[in-house]
């Protein structure tokens, strides 16, 4: 007989494997506290607070994932510490932070530059620090709610846009859906292995079990929970409506970090609960189904899009295509591809908005894919700048999409799924076709005559974009350590 | 020692970064600055490292540096090979390229691509370095290529004159027939030996002999003709091999600095280099040789005779690089290894030396090139006078001098060979040895039209404005012969290279003409079949530098080359109306010549012309109707359609999205579930 109660006698060893997390929900409390007293004139006071308790906390991350008389399971395994869920916080920090520094030029003009914005977001990254590192159906729930909570809110920043509005209730509905799916998905699997725990649901599935129909039954629902997190067709209607919707600030957030979030949430409920060799077919053939829809229906409708906020939507959806492939190849090497591909595709997308950003002033929003006319003739360094997050995302050689895509498909063909990998290398012609669109607009098109300029932003965030960027190209020649650093990651974990 | 060598490669690419990407920044002086101290770097260490190898002893290095990718049991590695070869070749190229450097301050002086053209040298010299220090196939091939694209580049230097446009695009179209062949050669040693490593492709050599390969079916090959053919293809391109030579003298186009350091003394003696290191695989394959020395012999006789006919004083230089360039590929083809390479050095510095003063003729010519209008400028250009002097004694082969050395030691080596072999290398034998009376005759010629005899210029009364020609100017707007003021001597910035150059041409084979052919100098670098001895026979003749001189003063290619240069001293210094009755006397074989035997005409009209209707062709047929037409736009047209039907889905209703994902669950647990 299971034990189904979970002992939870805290320790201090517990505490300290979970420093991280306390840390920065310490931080968040004391900011959203502080940020009542402060002005609104001195509200950048918050931004660079909540930066520096991003960056502590990665501090403490990059400590604690090096440091071996941690506890690598606390909380009675609620809490796993492992070198997976290192990688992923910190591209979760830092993406994060790279989307605080390109928001602030556009909120602040247009009334959104408030605590909230902060508190939330804060609070967020904790959700998915938690997820990341659940070891139980439970805490993965915890952290998965905290970050969809916080993101409702979140794309309803801009309360009286009606845009924003609309896409934070349909996020909100569609998300209680999903998140009642999945509920239901881990009660079946509760009642088929009678554990909550992934290592113990684990063994169980190993074992031989009253219903394994009942396993397979509720991992549908999980898959589904998944797919919805990722947005993977068809569970990605709500990604354009966000997208476009949300304040250009939220989106960089949405877009970026929670991708990494949810490759966290796949592995572990995937890998660490039903990685057995039994139940991986189930699973990967149920992925391959919505890998290759989010890779069709992403790069095709991309095509029509004339909003490029809409665009990167579709784009998104994929890019979780190719990143599904990677675990649909499974083992060490195929989650290893799909973190390198998360965690590269959360700076590169956050650099897009960012562009978007840079490109924004008061009143005016470069969403449309043609305010990027000629802009090569406006600001040549900006265009290059955008030239290359449009190559990376096209998955041209020299820049880092290339070698993620180079390193999913490598994983998909060692599966066996060469028809996977020939489908995602078509889809990934097809969507160089919009890549290229972008940039042939910005380099060949004559530039308007009421042209927007710039908007104003201040020398550090160029400073931050222009080095985000050209990190795409370094990765793209120098992803060696990187990409070892992922494998090493899933191999020790 | 790794160190060192990544610095002798790296110093002139970043002198070319800083003067390419900076211009503006650095400004001129930077940009020479900083080209001239990284190659100046390059060269030292270069001599530095010559003199580990050569002297102290230093093992041959090899190692690789960087793997740059690992596909499929094949690595790609970065990586140097420095033996006493590569050790030559280095101190051949950064002397002679830091010269050029040099020279081209006062050549470019008022060119407005000044930091351009000093970026594109110093690039030209990390590529040439990264081909001669290679350690395999692979990075050859990149120094190959990118030499070739630096040579394009600078002979388009000029880009606004049409003739600067077509003369690169032609050398790039002429490579590229040439680089194909060298492709399928080094596909070919991949395949045979799963490794572009030299050691490990040359350690295992023997297991090609023996293997047939059947390119067309019922026609069985040796293999190791058929890759040391390509291979030789790919230095018939870069080496201007008749009949892939008729790129070079259109390149005169460029700059001549650049003619100088690229054209004549670097980069198309890479074929010869690459040759020479091949020379365990060519070793193997008596076919592959004698088609060397046959296509040697040819270039080395025929093209030198059309320089006989040339009035432009560069074209004269380079018809007779072409020439020169001949006679080392005859020594290769008769397993003169040694001799190809010591004319190879000995060349790159009297040619260099041949080109810069040239150089220095056409400044104080103001730009004018045809020798016509040239004559008598000893009194003016005496440093250029003496130095040209110097050059063309080495280059004719008066003994003592380097060219005399180098020269002999290929016509005895052909000697033997034809003794030997078949009518191949007989064949071989007589056009090196004829070729020396030819060679005489044109570079007497060119030294006497242009220092010699009366004045065939005016100097223009009006002066008042030192007016001087903006280099990408059409040179059309004065009339040819009139100078705006008298000629003078070129600056120090290039007479020095002239001097430093001048005494390498006269005595550089003095210290190694005795290591390098009859000593083992190149014993590990370079593998001579024991079934030949090419140099046995010089080696028999050679008894001291200056008693092998006495000895040439008996022998029969002195005698050619006195001739030559009697008949060439006859004709236009005693007698200078008689070219012209010869001329109209053989009308028909000036016209032959003059038409470069029709080759260019050949090209043009089968292969230009034949390209582009084949061209227009695919372009109507293929392009238009079935890509652009059926696949191209047909697909767009599916797509188009496709995304139009699933926006349409995307409705922006609630229900429908919540709808879908209901339907997706739906699908799955029946696949998945319930089918099961």
């Amino acid at each position: 007989m299971v034990d189904n109660t979970v002992a939870i006698a805290i320790s201090m060893a517990d505490v300290r494997a979970m420093l991280p997390e306390l840390f920065l929900l310490a931080a968040a409390f004391t900011i959203l506290m502080a940020d009542l007293f402060i002005a609104q004139a001195q509200r950048s006071v918050t931004h660079w607070l909540a930066i520096a308790s991003l960056l502590l906390t990665g501090a403490l991350v990059w400590r604690a994932s090096g440091d071996d008389s941690l506890a690598r399971s606390a909380f009675g395994g609620m809490y796993i510490a492992d070198q997976v869920a290192a990688v992923c916080k910190l591209f979760i920090l830092g993406s994060t932070l790279l989307a605080y520094v390109y928001a602030r030029p556009h909120l602040k003009p247009r009334g959104l530059f408030q605590g909230e914005f902060y508190t939330l977001t804060l609070f967020a990254v904790i959700g998915m620090m938690l997820l990341v590192s659940a070891g139980n159906l439970l805490s993965a729930y915890l952290g998965l709610e905290m970050l969809a909570l916080c993101s409702y809110a979140l794309v309803a920043l801009n309360r009286d846009s009606p845009l924003s509005s609309e896409a934070a209730m349909k996020y909100f509905v569609l998300g209680a859906l999903a998140s009642g799916l999945l509920l239901y998905g881990m009660s079946m699997v509760y009642g088929a292995t009678g554990s909550l725990d992934l290592g113990g649901i684990r063994a169980m599935s190993s074992s031989n079990l009253l219903h394994p129909d009942l396993l397979v039954f509720g991992l549908v629902f999980i898959v589904v929970g998944i797919a919805f997190k990722f947005g993977a067709a068809p569970f990605h209607a709500w990604v354009p409506d966000v997208y476009q919707g949300s304040p250009t600030g939220v989106t960089l957030f949405v877009a970026s970090a929670p991708k990494v979030a949810a490759f966290g949430m796949a592995y572990r409920l995937l890998d660490n609960g039903f990685g057995t060799p039994a139940l991986w077919p189930n699973w990967a053939a149920m992925l391959s189904v919505l890998a290759v829809l989010s890779l069709v229906i992403g790069n095709v409708v991309a095509i029509a899009q004339t909003n490029l906020k809409r665009m990167l939507a579709y784009s998104t959806v994929s890019h979780v295509g190719f990143l599904l492939l990677g675990i649909i190849g499974g083992g060490a090497d195929g989650f290893a591809a799909s973190l390198f591909y998360a965690t590269t595709y959360s700076i590169t997308v956050v650099a897009a908005f960012g562009l978007i950003v840079l490109l924004s002033r008061a009143g005016f929003e470069a969403e449309e894919i043609d305010d990027f006319r000629g802009l090569n003739q406006r600001s040549p360094f900006h265009a290059f700048l955008m030239l290359v997050v449009m190559a990376s995302f096209a998955g041209v050689p020299l820049f880092v999409g290339f070698l993620a895509k180079l390193q999913v498909l490598k994983a998909v063909i060692r599966a066996d799924a060469l028809w996977l990998a020939i489908v995602g290398g078509l889809c990934a012609v097809v969507g160089a076709f919009y890549y290229l669109r972008v940039i042939k607009v910005m380099y060949f098109d004559k530039p308007v005559a009421d042209a927007p300029v710039l908007g104003a932003t201040d020398a550090g965030f160029r400073l931050v974009l222009s080095g985000n960027v050209l990190a795409l190209i370094a990765l793209g020649i120098f992803g060696g350590p990187l990409l070892t650093w992922c494998m090493r990651a899933v191999a020790a974990s | 020692m790794q160190a060192t060598l990544l610095t002798i490669a790296l110093a002139p690419l970043v002198g070319a970064i800083i003067a390419g990407f900076f211009r503006n920044q650095v400004g001129r002086r930077g940009a020479h600055i900083v080209t001239i101290a990284g190659v100046a770097v390059s060269c030292l260490l270069s001599m530095h490292v010559f003199k580990l190898i050569a002297f102290d002893g230093l093992p041959t290095y090899n190692e690789n540096v960087y793997t740059w990718f690992e596909a499929g049991g094949y690595s790609a590695h970065v990586g140097f090979l420095v033996d006493r070869l590569t050790a030559m070749m280095m101190v051949v190229v950064t002397f002679v390229s830091l010269m050029v450097h040099v020279y081209t301050i006062g050549y470019m002086a008022e060119d407005p691509g000044y930091q351009r053209f000093f970026s594109y040298i110093a690039l030209f010299t990390f590529s040439m370095l990264m081909l001669v220090m290679s350690n395999n196939f692979l990075q050859l091939f990149f120094g190959w290529e990118a030499v070739g694209l630096v040579s394009y580049l600078l002979i388009g230097f000029w880009f606004k004159k049409p003739s600067a446009i077509f003369a690169n695009l032609k050398a790039f179209l002429v490579n590229r027939v040439g680089d194909f062949g060298f492709l399928l050669g080094i596909a070919a040693v991949l395949m045979y030996f799963g490794t572009l490593d030299y050691a490990t492709v040359f350690a295992n050599r023997l297991a090609i002999d023996g293997k047939t390969i059947e390119l067309v079916a019922g026609h069985a090959w040796a293999v190791p003709t058929v890759i040391c053919i390509l291979l030789f293809i790919g230095a018939m391109g870069k080496s201007a091999q008749v009949p892939l030579h008729v790129w070079l003298p259109d390149s005169m186009e460029g700059p001549t600095p650049i003619s100088a350091l690229i054209h004549a003394a670097t980069m198309v003696t890479a074929g010869i280099f690459m040759v020479a290191r091949m020379s365990p695989l060519f070793e193997m394959s008596e076919t592959a040789l004698a088609t060397v020395a046959v296509i040697g012999a040819t270039t080395a006789f025929f093209t030198g005779l059309i320089g006989l006919v040339q009035n432009d004083i560069k074209r004269v230089v380079a018809y007779s690089t072409l020439s020169q360039l001949g006679y080392m590929t005859v020594a290769l083809g008769v397993s003169a290894y040694s001799a190809a390479v010591f004319h190879l050095m000995t060349h790159a510095f009297f040619k260099a030396l041949l080109f810069l003063g040239a150089g220095s003729v056409i400044m104080a010519m103001h730009h004018e090139q045809d020798m016509r209008y040239m004559g008598g400028l000893r009194k003016y250009l005496p440093v250029t006078y003496w130095t040209a002097v110097i050059g063309t004694l080495a280059l004719v082969g008066t003994p003592l001098f380097s060219g005399f050395y180098s020269k002999d030691a290929i016509i005895v080596a052909a000697q033997s060979a034809a003794h030997h072999g078949g009518a191949a290398f007989a064949y071989a034998y007589y056009a090196v040895l004829f070729g020396v009376f030819v060679t005489a005759l044109y570079s007497f010629r060119l030294l006497y039209l242009t220092f010699h005899g009366k004045e065939r210029f005016v100097v223009d009364a009006q002066h008042g404005d030192a007016h001087h020609d903006d280099h990408g100017d059409d040179h059309g707007h004065h009339e040819p012969g009139h100078l705006a003021h008298a000629p003078h001597e070129s600056p120090l910035v290039v007479t020095i290279p002239l001097v430093l150059l001048a005494i390498p041409s006269v005595a550089i084979a003095w210290f190694f003409v005795q290591p390098m052919l009859i000593g083992d100098f190149f014993a590990g670098s370079i593998f001579v079949d024991i079934r030949h001895a090419p140099l046995a026979h010089f080696a028999k003749e050679f008894h001291g530098v200056v008693a092998f001189a006495l000895h040439g003063l008996s022998t029969l290619p002195f005698w050619l080359a006195f001739a030559g240069f009697a008949l060439a001293t006859y004709l236009y210094l005693f007698n200078p109306a008689m070219p012209g009755r010869i001329y109209a006397a053989l009308r028909p074989l000036a016209r032959v010549l003059e038409n470069k035997y029709g080759f260019d005409d050949l090209y043009q009209a089968l292969f230009a012309r034949g390209s582009v209707l084949l061209g227009r062709g695919l372009w109507r047929g293929g392009d238009v109707a079935v890509i652009d037409g059926a696949i191209v736009n047909g697909s767009a047209a599916v797509v188009e359609r496709a995304a139009s039907i699933m926006r349409w889905m995307q409705s922006g209703y609630l229900y429908h999205y919540a709808f879908a994902m209901i339907l997706g669950l739906i699908a799955l647990l029946g696949a998945f579930v319930w089918i099961e």
